[in-house]
């Protein structure tokens, strides 16, 4: 079975994680390292995608520093969203040469990597046709953006744990009008790290990788 | 030349939108440099170049969404010494598929249809259709299998885990020359077969101003037809459907499946909505800046059903029955390539001249593709419009998860009998199509009785 290196850093900077998923996109295209799974927190941050509609941001700039939320366009796909404590943000750094050249069941698969994790914890999520990301209701727990480059995906998830949902009054979360909920707030005290082990476990079933520890890499 | 094409992200994705350009036409590009951008749901992917050269023609621009296989771009491999302006013109006739007209205008149809099947196949990095054999393969074996157009499907692996290897590749090149003593042409070479070609069918069809299509009449038969050359004129052509047109399949079918389908039709005299409309057409134009038509007649009579009739406001979720409490009437709105149906919310609070605006709003941002996802969501019954393409009466199916539908006929005057005397009426057929499975034949009757009975005495002064 190939091998996943799983790395959680802990809180980061948007700007140092998107470096050093560069770095890794950029080593990994080389073959120098296997499949990564990265598991972290960013402080308050909102990103907008690629084709992101900035009427989405529902602040000014002002409102936002004001509210110490930073604020980065970025090259993934998908609208605007936002980042914070309290979420796993999961950046897995695929070949999908090695897996599925197939996006579509790339963002399937990762979606269903966040359903199972949620089940572990006795929430019943699914999917709503067209509107990617994982939902509980009419929720979104769970939303996805990815970037591709020579089929090495690069971006991903961010799963809602405890987030303070009132972060994203400050947008229209993924230019989709419906509400966000968190585990915390469907009465699910799990913690990040107990979330984040379950996830790193589904996510090797998903896509049948072993999960292994990182080997020593440097977080700028 | 080289054209680059739209290429296929995964087994269900059928489209993609161009993003970015990273290169402007005339451009240097080297192989596998990142080219364009495209974004499919939720991912953007980087496309490199297919071939090095220089980038002569961008064909579709930053923003549009194409099917795979649409050519893109083409890249003129030639060195690209001289400008860039001046090449297509140069280049056009050697990829000219057969049967088309030679003036560069009509050549340079960006359409997708007119270039699904033109070109080499796509970039050996993002293969179009031919799935891969199963196992890892080398760089080089990937490489000698692109360079010889070779089905890595049919080649049989001897190595570690039945990889295929070099030595397998060379036995199969070794194999299909002694098979065809006329060697196999490698991809570079096809454009020069072309040429021959064109003097016999340029004298043929008559210079035609629109790309040859199933419009225009078979062109006389050729004698002596050479061959079928690659890019000539095919009998058939592929189209991968649109996301909105498979959607809309998917969702024709699921409801076929799902509602046991009857369509009741009862007559309606809609002389007296006639006489209305015409005392107020013009006013209601001058007014409003809109024509007052007889949808929002309909309706309005249609939510004097419901109200009488609520169950035919339901949905039904396996074997449970919905209630609404708001009447959202769905209004069908044909697009261009397709339909939707967006929402007139809670229709029974308006009257006809809020309707009027609600449907006409609705209407053209729909077809501007303006329609925010909520005003497409949440009907509890719904309205098809055939009347106004000239239908009489239709079999409408069922927007799931509503119990019924109700088409509307086109108006017309028509001599009925009256009292024994014959008389000239503006009469309509409504078309209700029911889910028998919830709603019964005579409540379904009871209700359209209803919505003809409104109608027929239509008492609102008001519109």
């Amino acid at each position: 079975m190939l091998k996943c290196e799983v790395q959680e850093p802990g809180r980061v900077e948007y700007a140092s994680a998107f470096e050093l998923q560069q770095q890794l996109v950029a080593r990994r295209k080389a073959g120098a390292i296997p499949d990564q799974f990265i598991l972290l927190e960013h402080p308050h941050t909102i990103t907008l995608g690629r084709n992101g509609h900035l009427e989405n941001l529902l602040a000014g700039h002002d409102a936002l520093s004001s509210a110490g939320i930073a604020f980065h366009p970025t090259d993934r796909g998908g609208d605007i969203t936002y980042h914070g404590p309290g979420q796993i943000v999961g950046y897995p750094i695929l070949d999908l040469r090695e897996w599925q050249r197939d996006v579509g069941a790339y963002v399937r698969a990762i979606e269903q990597t966040m359903i199972d994790t949620l089940a572990d914890f006795g929430i019943q999520a699914g999917r709503i046709p067209k509107c990617t990301g994982v939902w509980v209701g009419g929720s979104k727990i769970g939303a996805i953006g990815v970037h591709i480059s020579r089929w090495v995906t690069s971006h991903g998830f961010a799963l809602n744990v405890s987030t303070d949902l009132r972060y994203f009054q400050y947008i229209v979360p993924c230019g989709i009008s419906k509400p966000v909920t968190s585990m915390a707030q469907l009465g699910c005290d799990a913690s990040w790290a107990a979330v984040a082990e379950r996830l790193a476990a589904h996510f090797g079933r998903v896509f049948e990788r072993e999960m292994i520890p990182a080997g020593v890499l440097a977080c700028s | 030349m080289t054209d680059v094409v739209m290429p296929q992200m995964g087994e269900s994705i059928v489209e993609g939108t161009l993003t970015k350009w990273l290169k402007k036409a005339g451009d240097r590009v080297e192989r596998d440099e990142p080219l364009f951008e495209i974004s499919t749901d939720k991912v953007d992917t980087e496309i490199p170049s297919p071939a090095a050269g220089t980038l002569s023609e961008v064909l579709v621009e930053e923003g549009k969404t194409v099917g795979i296989a649409t050519v893109v771009a083409r890249i003129d491999e030639c060195g690209g010494a001289a400008p860039a302006a001046a090449q297509p013109a140069a280049a056009q006739p050697a990829v000219q598929p057969v049967g088309q007209d030679s003036t560069p205008a009509v050549g340079q149809d960006s359409s997708p249809a007119a270039d699904v099947h033109v070109g080499p196949p796509p970039p050996a990095e993002e293969p179009a259709v031919a799935a891969e054999p199963t196992g890892p393969l080398s760089p080089l074996v990937r490489r000698m299998a692109r360079e010889y157009s070779i089905d890595l499907n049919k080649v049989k692996g001897t190595g570690a885990g039945g990889r295929i290897t070099k030595q397998d590749l060379e036995g199969h090149i070794a194999r299909q020359q002694d098979a065809q003593p006329a060697p196999a042409p490698p991809p570079a070479s096809a454009q020069a077969v072309a040429p021959p070609a064109v003097p016999v069918q340029a004298a043929t069809p008559p210079p035609v101003q629109t790309p040859p299509s199933v419009q225009t009449p078979p062109p006389a038969p050729v004698p002596a037809a050479p061959p079928p050359l690659p890019g000539g004129q095919a009998k058939t052509r592929i189209e991968p459907m649109s996301t909105m047109r498979i959607r809309i399949a998917e969702h024709m079918l699921a409801s076929r499946r799902t509602s046991a389908h009857v369509t009741t039709v009862h007559k309606v005299d809609m002389t007296k909505v006639a006489r209305m409309r015409d005392r107020h057409k013009a006013d209601f134009q001058s007014n409003y800046g809109m024509s007052l038509t007889y949808l929002p007649f309909v309706v309005r009579a249609t939510v004097v059903g419901l109200r009488t009739y609520p169950l035919l406001n339901a949905s039904l979720e396996g074997n449970n029955i919905i209630h609404h409490n708001e009447i959202n009437i769905g209004i069908a709105v044909a697009l261009e390539n397709g339909l939707i149906v967006p929402v007139v919310r809670q229709a029974d609070e308006k009257n006809v001249l809020g309707l009027q605006r609600s449907i006409v709003d609705l209407a053209t941002r729909a077809r501007s593709r303006q329609l925010k996802p909520e005003e497409v969501q949440g009907g509890t019954f719904s309205i098809t419009n055939f009347g106004g393409f000239g239908s009489v009466i239709a079999t409408p199916i069922i927007n799931q998860p509503q119990v019924a539908i109700l088409g509307v006929g086109a108006v017309e005057k028509t001599p009925v009998v009256i009292d024994d005397a014959i008389a000239i009426r503006s009469v309509m057929y409504l078309s209700l199509s029911f889910d028998h499975r919830l709603i019964d034949g005579a409540l379904a009757d009871q209700f359209t009785a209803k919505v003809k009975q409104a109608l027929e005495g239509w008492s609102e002064e008001v519109l």
